[in-house]
């Protein structure tokens, strides 16, 4: 079968790669290992513990980042409804209370106003807000989205303008759970992406979560006229005797095609290229996580004075690297969906904990310990909800922990990484003529960030032929 | 075709990828840029729509000639012709 593209992975990026090629006519299929879309970012579901039906949940979403009003112009989310043709009011986002960094005697509150940051400087670290100032016009200034940036430490960055550590670290400490691939650092151009998604702009949920995105993609793709094939697991993909992509193998059905989006991660995506020439090899990330999952008979939160998310870290320096022993529970990142505004939840109460983890250790357990192991880092999560919670009396209904492995078995991300590589390609290219990377290891970050990439590389490399 | 049919066929078109923009009182001699919310990603709808509804080809290197209405009604009228 000869297709004018193929996208490889039905996630994000994938999706919205497939809608713009779809959108101008060219011949796609898009394909996908798992027997639903989502990527990182899909959904699945649970029976009841104690009783029967079953319960569904997204495996990513804490939050949608790059929060905007209706009608604001300019920005990522609106580039990317015009981009996709979708109206705002479909995305039925529900927009965060305020978040907050916790550091042992210092807390920094930040919501969908900036305003809000500012002024928790200004009052908490008096003698640094010029210099969070300065750093605010160079965040600004900086155009991330050039697709020939170098790379660049932001902690370089940020010790040439603020001198206090401690507000480094929470400064830094959500950008890096968010979004980083690098370990006690991230890439500059990422930080400012991630700064200006988490800070400027926000957090919301679509109502319904994650779902809500994917059946607006689905939907869109498929008035469109695009394809998409599940367990559809490409095997290998294939190049000719000049070295430019041309197609895939399924293993044993072939697809043709002279364009190829691959968003299953860059060493994957070397690892199924037998004609990749290895002037470089990616590198798998090292970070991976594990999340609990909690629902109890009543909200954990009461009204709006509750947070929505919590960067929790209990140590003077924040340790952004794979857990010593299996889990970190010196820092997490603690979700409480319910308390994002309009949030229907049935009178349940759910909250989400993130730690760090070691993908080697969980990798090397015997069945019996994993689940033990599992067991430990829920009693840990729970203790962590019950001290951020003091006084709340609900009752536990449902618990459920996924980690590395579980990532790596639905995502087929090596070694469970959530943000891909430590090594991106910004301009998608390959060494292979015809065969781009799109998503997290291209370098766009979050949701919004893997759909931009998506639609920018499609633009780039489907519809413009990659001149520019 | 006319001028006039020429201009509207891009304002059709650029209502269509940017729904929430007032097209109504366009100054035709300034960038379209500078009155509406639009970047290079919509430039290229603009012309992938272009080809799409009408089959006229604009090349890369035209792209600037897209700038303002009038510049677009002076570099697509003999295309439509």
């Amino acid at each position: 079968m000869n297709y004018d593209a193929i996208v490889i992975g039905a996630g994000m990026s994938g999706l919205a790669a497939g809608i713009r090629l779809a959108m101008f006519d060219k011949k796609v299929v898009i394909l996908e290992k798992h027997s639903i879309p989502g990527g990182l970012n899909s959904y699945y579901q649970r029976r009841n513990f104690d009783k029967g039906g079953i319960r569904q949940f997204d495996v990513g979403l804490h939050a949608l980042t790059n929060f905007m009003k209706k009608g604001e112009k300019a920005k990522p989310f609106s580039k990317l409804l015009k981009q996709l043709r979708l109206s705002y009011d479909d995305f039925k986002l529900c927009p965060q209370t305020y978040s907050k960094i916790s550091f042992p005697d210092y807390e920094l509150k930040f919501s969908n106003e900036f305003e809000l940051l500012e002024n928790e400087v200004a009052e908490k670290f008096p003698s640094q807000i010029d210099a969070f100032n300065k750093l605010v016009v160079k965040v600004k200034e900086f155009n991330e989205l050039d697709l020939s940036l170098g790379y660049s430490s932001s902690r370089e960055a940020l010790k040439s303008i603020i001198s206090d550590e401690l507000l480094i670290e929470m400064i830094l400490c959500p950008l890096l759970i968010y979004g980083s691939a690098w370990e006690d650092d991230m890439d500059f151009a990422q930080f400012v992406i991630m700064f200006k998604s988490l800070y400027f702009e926000g957090f919301s949920r679509p109502e319904g979560g994650v779902r809500t995105i994917i059946s607006l993609l689905m939907k869109k793709l498929e008035d469109l006229g695009g394809e998409v094939r599940f367990k559809a697991a490409v095997t290998s993909i294939l190049t000719d005797s000049s070295g430019n992509a041309v197609g895939v193998d399924l293993g044993g059905e072939s697809l043709m095609a002279p364009v190829i989006f691959s968003s299953i991660g860059y060493p994957e995506t070397v690892k199924i290229t037998p004609g990749f020439k290895a002037d470089i090899t990616p590198r798998v990330g090292a970070m991976t996580f594990l999340e609990s999952i909690f629902v109890f008979d009543k909200k954990i939160a009461s009204n709006q004075n509750d947070p929505t998310i919590v960067f929790y870290n209990n140590a003077p320096k924040y340790s952004y690297r794979p857990a010593k022993n299996f889990f970190d529970s010196t820092s997490a990142v603690v979700c409480f969906p319910d308390n994002y505004e309009a949030s229907k939840t049935d009178g349940e109460g759910t909250v989400r904990i993130t730690y760090m983890a070691n993908y080697d250790q969980w990798r090397d357990l015997a069945r019996e310990e994993y689940e033990l192991k599992k067991e430990a880092v829920a009693d840990s999560a729970l203790r962590l909800v019950r001290n951020l919670s003091p006084g709340f009396d609900g009752k536990l209904l449902f618990k459920d922990v996924f980690s590395p492995l579980t990532i790596e078995r639905y995502t087929w991300h090596l070694n469970g990484t959530v943000y891909g590589s430590i090594d991106k390609t910004r301009d998608g290219k390959t060494s292979v003529p015809g065969l781009f990377i799109i998503g997290t290891d291209q370098g766009f970050l979050g949701i919004v960030g893997a759909m931009l990439s998506g639609i920018s590389m499609a633009n780039l490399h489907g519809l413009m032929g990659g001149e520019t | 075709m006319t001028a006039a049919n020429v201009r509207q066929i891009v304002i059709d078109i650029i209502s269509d990828i940017a729904p929430d923009e007032d097209v109504t009182g366009l100054d035709d001699s300034k960038s379209l840029r500078e009155q509406l919310d639009l970047d290079s990603m919509d430039f290229l709808d603009i012309v992938m729509e272009l080809r799409k509804r009408h089959k006229v080809e604009v090349p890369q290197e035209d792209y600037p000639k897209l700038a303002t209405l009038e510049s677009c009604v002076a570099y697509l009228s003999p295309k439509f012709a």
